[in-house]
């Protein structure tokens, strides 16, 4: 492999194991449910993003062909993480109420 | 350098689930518990592309995917349980 892809390559997956953590340590950290609903849903997304770009980029050179496949990945994740994020929001949002006895 | 790469990866994904479960299983509200469900099922997505990677094989891809849809149906039904009290009204 072109020593220049290996590079970006390496340089990707290690950029998004690093954000995945991030957002990992901000989901175990931060003190309150509003809080942590930011670490997973922006740094984990942006690093599990970077990880599949970097898996794309690697079979792209190394096997015939463009693999664009992992971009499916990629557009899912990001779209369904905010759904989710706002889901669990409003559920929050509706057990707090609830335990305040309004 | 790719191979030292994957496997810090590795390392740094495996200690990411650590915090997640550890979130899991203190969690002081169940929406704690959901959203480090989720946030694991996007780690695992990750370990999966680092396994297709290393492998060179493509087949660990459409695990991936699956992980991805089954990761966002499951937290929307557990959302919605908590929000409705019901699934499909």
């Amino acid at each position: 492999m072109n020593p220049a892809v290996e590079a970006i390559v390496s340089l990707l997956i290690l950029v998004g194991a690093a954000f995945a953590l991030l957002g990992s340590i901000g989901l175990a950290r931060l003190p309150d449910f509003f809080t942590r609903l930011h670490g997973p849903t922006k740094a984990t997304t942006l690093g599990v993003g970077a990880m599949v770009l970097a898996s794309s980029l690697h079979f792209s050179t190394t096997a015939p062909g463009l693999s664009l496949h992992e971009i499916a990945v990629l557009v899912f994740l990001f779209i369904s993480a905010p759904v989710s994020a706002h889901l669990l929001a409003k559920a929050a949002l509706h057990r707090q109420r609830r335990k305040d006895g309004r | 350098m790719l191979n030292f790469a994957i496997e810090t990866g590795f390392v740094l994904i495996g200690l990411a689930m650590t915090l997640n479960l550890w979130r899991l299983m203190r969690g002081p509200d169940a929406t704690d518990r959901i959203l480090a469900l989720d946030t694991m099922t996007i780690n695992a997505i990750a370990l999966l592309v680092l396994f297709g990677v290393r492998a060179g094989s493509s087949a660990y891809f459409e695990a991936a995917l699956i992980l991805a849809v089954m990761g966002f149906v499951g937290t929307v039904a557990l959302a919605k349980y908590l929000l409705r009290g019901d699934i499909i009204e």
